[in-house]
């Protein structure tokens, strides 16, 4: 593989054999400012006959029926999260009905799908793309025992891929909580309700075949809350579960009582204040880890107690941004991916809460995706280097074990973009001197809050005078890390880079940023 | 001189679990989920404490759980004192 | 006295935190807590075969970690002890702000310890009485004694209450009202101002009662104490606000404060505000009354 560097210094592959030709990253707007219209992917014109029911005998039917081949590409969606059983169903059927060498491209795969390591053992799946990996999975990738492509991407950049035919679906195999014979798709009802069905309908608007999979098939209509139309949909498979419902309908995450995230939320929340973002009209997404949901109890605090009404709330949401809007805290929610089982009532009832389609959330190559109206954004890490660039992929071993989520789409997209970290995890310095993997450009993250200080990036020299005037405790980012690595102590050098790439990340606008290498046992 | 074998600390997260065992040469023996990243820190660091009470031998096997340097030092050292004759507890 | 314990003196401690002394996970986010000032704990906290990996570990910290502006209180055993003498001999060299003695029931309890702490000190080449020595008072007769161990050496810049030990030794039930520690508290505060050294309250136990501490926490506010020990982090959000000024009070101070800066400017002897005189305890009331304030954010109070 010829290695190019970009413009950040890393080294990306011009060409991934099998999967195409790639330009590496330049810069976070350069590609999507002023851009000339594309001719894109086109939806499939298909009929499937005026029959009354779509309802497949049984999945192998329904596969063989789709005219899937080898060396197609699948696609599925990932919010059924860890309770998700349609995937594992779906490969083991493919496996027994012999299927080889095809691309696996599903919205992100869920942290308890090791499975799909075993099916890229055997041959199944030969091509993979997605949001991110973890687990067994990640360590096969990283190991190089994999052996194929792997590209990486946001799920701004995976909408963006479908819509320019980059990702060309074949079939779709989507998970639908409530079905009826004709395919009309709720995510909101049943028993294996998650919410917002967002990532599955991009997937269904081009994909060549799409096939619905329900435990929950109802009386035609769907009236309530359609996700999905029958239009899109061309058989329906019924199935007596789609997974562990405890699993999927996860209680709504506690407030964290974790001193270090609450501290890094509090002073998030003060940097939020500072900046003078906080006003009406306010457009805010947050994450659900501890120091994020914790920054959400201070705003709504604030908010209330202030009368400030948001325009929206955007993203994954949790149920506590449901009950910002419940309380009429935000006068709408976009949705693309619900968090928690509080928020499928949310979606279901209240005409604020609306369900949005990835492209809508974060597209790029769109006349207008919703993370470029975003005020501030409120994200996780798994570390920083000194110059605000962000991994979410690489852990402190070199192993795959994370996701890129909507991390650089929301960072390049909100006013005011904050990573919230603690300065130190598990023994090892947060803030590195580069990054093992540059998932979000430092130029796209305006501050990094940890514990022991607020890090802003010196592109923010107005953000920093606001910081400084309310008092904030603001550090120099080397110099914490310095502070913090009296501490820890020095790592030793990091492995050399010079070796295999597994796999490669994209920016959203379709570039490389970076490279994923293999990692020696 | 290290007389029996003993241990300090605890599994729990930043914190180590060392042991210490009689042995004619020093032998370091370090696992945790940052055994790729802070072996040469930690290998220096047991090395610096055997030096400080005079030990050319003795096995010291090192389970951690995310610990800072101080408290690298603090157990390493309980657990070299535990299994000294020279220092009763 | 050194600089240190002076500078001690004028640094805020309202609320001090118990962390236990073989806890590391805590003991590295000290700072973050946001308490004042945290106490190491090699005493209740920590399981006897537990107490040479405790110390360990606090004198490693206090030696090689930067706890920030936080005053670094360390418990030590009792005299009584067998801890005791290892407890000095590791903790004293490593100069943490103090050493808070539990058990102080006479001067001389406080005498015998300053006597050993002044041998490790010049022993190990500190400054003498670098280090300070927090008195509990735990007992009946601890209280009753109470301006005699304060003044019993100059090391002695606060005194304890420990009142979990002081109301057994009375013989009654520490109550969610607390009235009988109330006569306790208030011997102990004023044998403190006597003696010009600081007062500190006992803990709050029940962790899952703010509401609890916070009455207790303006009590003890109310009776002049300069600050109260702490169990869980969760405790110091709620300390801090029983010692939050009111905004009114605040605006009153400050106008004080500004006045007495302006007879100062000018050399007026007689300082006044609206026209009425005001007394110097009253000035100096004001000025830490400011000091406190600007702990605090007030930016977004109504005008009451």
């Amino acid at each position: 593989m010829k290695l190019q560097r970009n413009a950040l210094g890393r080294n990306v592959p011009l060409e991934v054999p099998g999967v195409g030709q790639f330009e590496p990253y330049e810069s976070p707007f350069g590609k999507i400012d002023g851009m000339a219209p594309l001719a894109g992917a086109r939806p499939f014109l298909r009929t499937v006959g005026r029959s009354r029911s779509k309802v497949a005998s049984s999945l192998e039917d329904a596969i063989k029926k789709s005219g899937l081949q080898d060396g197609m590409t699948i696609s599925f969606h990932h919010h059924l999260r860890n309770g998700d059983a349609v995937i594992p169903l779906v490969l083991e059927t493919l496996k027994k009905m012999g299927f080889k060498g095809l691309t696996f491209a599903p919205s992100s795969i869920p942290d308890a799908h090791d499975c799909v390591a075993d099916y890229i053992r055997c041959g199944l799946i030969n091509r993979l793309y997605t949001s991110g990996v973890r687990g067994k999975l990640g360590q096969m990738i990283s190991s190089g025992e994999a052996d194929i492509p792997v590209v990486i991407r946001s799920h701004g950049g995976r909408a963006r891929a479908i819509q320019s035919g980059q990702i060309a679906i074949d079939v779709a195999f989507l998970a639908a909580p409530t079905c009826d014979a004709l395919g009309n798709v709720s995510g909101s009802s049943g028993p294996s309700a998650c919410g917002s069905l967002g990532y599955a309908i991009t997937d269904a608007d081009y994909a060549r075949h799409v096939i619905a999979i329900t435990d929950n098939l109802v009386e035609y209509p769907v009236a309530r809350n359609i996700s999905i139309p029958q239009y899109k949909v061309d058989q329906v498979v019924t199935t007596p579960s789609l997974g562990d419902p405890k699993k999927i309908a996860t209680g709504a995450a506690r407030i964290t009582r974790n001193p270090v995230d609450l501290k890094i939320a509090l002073d998030t929340f003060r940097l939020m204040k500072a900046s003078g973002i906080v006003a009406p009209g306010f457009s805010f997404q947050m994450g659900v880890g501890g120091a994020s949901l914790a920054v959400s109890v201070y705003l709504e605090e604030y908010m209330t107690k202030k009368g400030i009404v948001g325009s929206f709330g955007l993203g994954g949401i949790s149920g506590h941004m449901s009950r910002m809007l419940g309380k009429g805290l935000f006068r709408s929610l976009f949705d693309v991916q619900s968090f928690d089982a509080v928020v499928t009532e949310s979606v279901a009832d209240n005409p604020g809460h609306i369900e949005i389609d990835a492209s809508c959330y974060a597209n790029p190559f769109t006349p207008g995706c919703l993370v470029h109206n975003l005020d501030c954004v409120i994200l996780a890490a798994l570390d920083v280097d000194v110059n605000f660039n962000v991994n979410v992929l690489i852990g402190n071993d070199g192993v795959l074990r994370g996701a890129s989520g909507g991390h650089c789409d929301t960072a390049a997209g909100a006013a005011l973009s904050i990573v919230v970290l603690p300065s130190f995890r598990g023994g090892v310095c947060s803030i590195k001197e580069e990054v093992s993997n540059i998932t979000t450009p430092g130029e796209t993250v305006d501050a990094i809050v940890t514990e022991r200080g607020i890090l802003i990036n010196p592109l923010r020299k107005d953000l920093l005078e606001n910081a400084r005037a309310a008092g904030l405790p603001v550090v120099d980012i080397r110099e914490l890390k310095q502070k913090i690595e009296k501490l820890t102590g020095r790592p030793d050098a990091p492995a050399e880079k010079d070796g295999k790439v597994v796999a490669v990340v994209e920016y959203r606008d379709g570039t490389l940023i970076d490279s994923v290498y293999q990692v020696k046992k | 001189m290290i007389v029996r074998s003993a241990n300090a600390g605890t599994l729990e997260s930043s914190d180590c679990l060392v042991t210490v065992m009689p042995a004619e040469t020093i032998e370091i023996e370090y696992a945790g989920a940052n055994e790729k990243i802070f072996r040469g820190r930690t290998e220096d660091l047991v090395r610096e404490i055997l030096g400080k009470y005079s030990l050319t031998g003795g096995a010291v096997k090192i389970q951690d759980s995310g610990a800072l340097e101080v408290t690298l030092r603090a157990r390493i050292e309980t657990a070299l004192e535990r299994a000294m004759e020279a220092i009763a507890r | 006295m050194t600089g240190k314990n002076e500078n001690m003196k004028n640094r805020p401690c309202r609320s001090m935190l118990y962390i236990p002394g073989d806890s590391p996970g805590m003991i590295q986010n000290a700072e973050v807590f946001g308490a004042d000032s945290i106490l190491l704990d090699l005493e209740d906290a920590v399981a006897a075969s537990e107490k040479d990996a405790a110390r360990k570990i606090v004198s490693s910290f206090l030696r090689g970690f930067d706890f920030g502006p936080l005053i670094v209180t360390v418990r030590i055993n009792a005299a009584d002890t067998e801890y005791f003498e290892r407890d000095l001999e590791e903790i004293i060299p490593c100069r943490p702000d103090a050493v808070r003695l539990p058990k102080c029931s006479s001067p001389n309890d406080v005498k015998e310890a300053d006597a050993r702490i002044s041998e490790i000190e010049k022993k190990n080449g500190i400054p003498a009485g670098s280090v300070a020595l927090h008195a509990m008072l735990e007992t009946a007769l601890g209280v009753e004694d109470a301006f005699a161990v304060a003044t019993a050496s100059p090391r002695v810049t606060a005194l304890t209450l420990g009142g979990q030990d002081l109301t057994a030794d009375m013989g009654v039930q520490k109550t969610r009202e607390g009235w009988e520690l109330f006569y306790a508290r208030s011997r102990v505060v004023l044998a403190a101002r006597a003696a010009g050294v600081m007062a500190f309250d006992t803990v709050w136990t029940d962790i899952n009662d703010p509401d609890g501490l916070y009455q207790e926490s303006k009590q003890i506010v109310e009776l002049g104490f300069s600050g109260k020990a702490a169990i869980h982090p969760s405790q110091i959000e709620v300390i801090h606000r029983a010692y939050r000024p009111s905004y009114k009070e605040v605006r009153k101070a400050r106008r004080i404060a500004e006045a007495a800066e302006e007879a100062a400017r000018v050399g007026k002897g007689v300082i006044s505000v609206d026209g009425k005189m005001v007394d110097a305890p009253v000035v100096a009331r004001a000025l830490r009354l400011s000091a406190t304030a600007s702990l605090y954010d007030y930016e977004e109070d109504e005008e009451i």
